[in-house]
């Protein structure tokens, strides 16, 4: 209890924080240095230099790196196969995304219901998303195989006819949405699981004796009350999709034609294929402003739910 | 009364055909575990059949005998472990060390510095890519564990996550401890480490995967067989064997199965950390 006279103490008290021990300065900077130098030099520094290498050309085996200007940029702007690579990654996020979200949300809303053997179902559809994704290119691979493929023999089973599914240009994108898709969506079942749980009971109950039908509970009261969670996965799921590369190297290496080369890939081959540095670096900050305007719309939902308390 | 009966007819094989959808729908989900176990244990004959036979003739444990024979997967097991273990170590300590002065200390500056701490969660690592390996060419630190170790020794996730949790314990309980001459690291060590049990183990377990499941960066540092992680040994081998799916598979299963094991018994931390980054606590 501070004294009555104590005005310090009253201060502290008022914005509702317990005076410690003298000295807290010097002791957090003890406690953050370890965080403060990996981070300092793994993001800050790098985050500076690969905006400062973006101007540069330069091999990395040269001592000296020359000043170019905006070349990098320009050429970037020009070429024809960047804004290939950005149009396919856009179709994988944006082929992605839909599928994705439909399919968790209902995951997650059946299993929100009474079900048996509710953990098992869980660990099922969550079972993809914990495994390496090198691992799991190569299973799809081998389930995209056109002559002895699985996937081939299941779209028989309804009268398909076999699709060449990593060889055929139109095909290598959709066969690589859908991995995408099994890969990633136990994630976002959770998150909407969470989001469900979230939601009074009471709200049903009261529509209920208003006569509100199943359907009318569900976009009256689930879709809009899941929204915040909604917008947090739409976002998180574009950022994350943007930067897919693990799943596209070992399952189609971007081709064929360069129908699946992503951004990531193609900022991986400049830089450690053909070693041009200063022009993957541009690339990656274009990637880095593109993720920012997704984040920026993140952190407005961020600030309001996190910040706050 | 028939209407009654009808009624439950009804309501009962609506739940059945639900329990046909989605156990249906599991298994869909998890047939192409079910066939890389299966083709992992089959004859190359039997692997090239079409259309596809599930079950094996015979069961041939030989495969993975071959495929560790093939590759040395028994090295880049040791490889993936000593680094995935020294990474959940090292973040173990630094977050809750960064997490403890952002939630129990106050210094000036300490809400500017959190935000600058989450801002960089924004950072892609593409970015910060190629500058990282440059540092670690000129250190001469490329093919080596310290590459794959050293840039991964922090987190903003983690420190976020422990000082979410960390704010959650009541502050008499420290209190009480510096009247008695407590120093803070003991504080943190006595009474917040063992009181946040659950969120330690949460970004153990979320550390250990995404280090265990790592591929882009250990592409990049590593270039020595003995040196590979089990992610990159089985891109390696996939290249390399791309006709003998029965072993690509025996070494799918070696790469997934670990961390499906660590899954099945520690769920709930699964769950927990996800729903921690989707901010929902």
């Amino acid at each position: 209890m501070p004294g009555k006279n104590n005005k310090a103490g009253d201060k502290l008290k008022k914005k509702g924080r317990t005076p410690y021990k003298k000295g807290d300065g010097m002791s957090a900077l003890l406690f953050l240095s370890p965080t403060l130098v990996v981070f300092s030099t793994f993001i800050l520094f790098p985050v500076i230099f690969s905006f400062y290498l973006s101007f540069q050309k330069w091999n990395m085996f040269s001592s000296e790196t020359t000043f170019v200007g905006l070349d990098n940029y320009i050429r970037m702007f020009q070429s024809e196969e960047f804004w290939q690579v950005l149009k396919n990654t856009a179709i994988y996020t944006f082929g992605t995304i839909p599928l994705n979200m439909g399919f968790s949300l209902m995951v997650a809303y059946a299993l929100n219901k009474k079900v048996i053997g509710k953990k098992f179902l869980r660990t099922a559809f969550f079972a993809p998303v914990i495994i390496s994704p090198v691992a799991a290119a190569v299973i799809w691979r081998w389930l995209y195989d056109p002559n002895f493929g699985l996937i081939n023999w299941f779209i028989g089973l309804f009268g398909i006819s076999p699709i060449n599914w990593l060889n055929d240009p139109t095909a290598a994108m959709f066969a690589l949405i859908i991995m995408g898709v099994w890969k990633t969506f136990g994630y976002n079942m959770v998150l909407f699981s969470a989001g469900l749980q979230g939601i009074p009971e009471t709200y049903y109950e009261a529509a209920l004796i208003d006569g509100a039908g199943k359907w009318t509970r569900f976009w009256k009261i689930t879709i809009p009350l899941l929204s915040p969670t909604t917008f947090f996965i739409m976002v998180m799921s574009m950022i994350g999709s943007f930067q897919v590369f693990d799943i596209v190297y070992v399952l189609t290496s971007g081709g064929p034609l360069g129908s699946t080369k992503v951004l990531v890939f193609y900022v991986y081959e400049h830089a450690f294929k053909f070693f041009e540095m200063g022009y993957a670096s541009a690339v990656s900050y274009v990637l880095f402003a593109i993720l920012f305007i997704f984040t920026m719309l993140q952190m407005k939902y961020m600030k309001s739910k996190v910040l706050g308390n | 009364m028939p209407g009654k009966g009808l009624k439950r007819t009804v309501k009962i094989s609506k739940g059945i055909v639900f329990h046909l959808v989605i156990y249906a729908l599991a298994l869909v989900t998890l047939a192409p575990f079910i066939w890389m176990v299966l083709t992992s244990l089959k004859d190359m004959n039997e692997i090239y059949v079409y259309p596809p036979k599930w079950l094996p003739e015979k069961f041939r444990f030989e495969n993975y005998k071959n495929a560790f024979e093939a590759a040395p997967f028994g090295r880049y097991y040791i490889n993936s472990i000593i680094v995935s273990l020294s990474v959940t170590f090292g973040q173990l300590i630094t977050c809750s060390m960064a997490a403890f002065a952002f939630a129990r200390l106050r210094f000036r500056g300490s809400n500017i510095l959190f935000y600058i701490f989450l801002g960089t969660m924004m950072i892609p690592y593409n970015v910060t890519m190629i500058p990282s390996f440059m540092m670690l060419y000129w250190l001469g630190w490329i093919d080596s564990f310290k590459a794959l170790i050293v840039p991964g020794l922090a987190s903003a996730f983690g420190t976020f996550l422990l000082r979410q949790f960390f704010m959650t314990i009541p502050k008499e309980l420290e209190e009480a401890a510096y009247i008695d001459g407590a120093s803070r690291f003991s504080v943190l060590w006595r009474i917040i480490i063992p009181l946040s049990k659950p969120a330690l183990a949460t970004l153990a377990i979320f550390t250990f995967m995404g280090a265990f499941n790592d591929f882009i960066w250990s592409l990049i540092v590593l270039n020595s067989d003995e040196m590979r992680t089990v992610q990159l040994g089985l891109a390696i081998f996939r290249d390399r064997y791309l006709t003998q799916w029965d072993l690509l598979m025996a070494g799918s299963v070696t790469a997934v199965l670990p961390i499906l094991l660590v899954f099945f018994f520690a769920q709930k931390y699964f769950i927990q950390g996800i729903t921690l980054s989707g901010l929902k606590e």
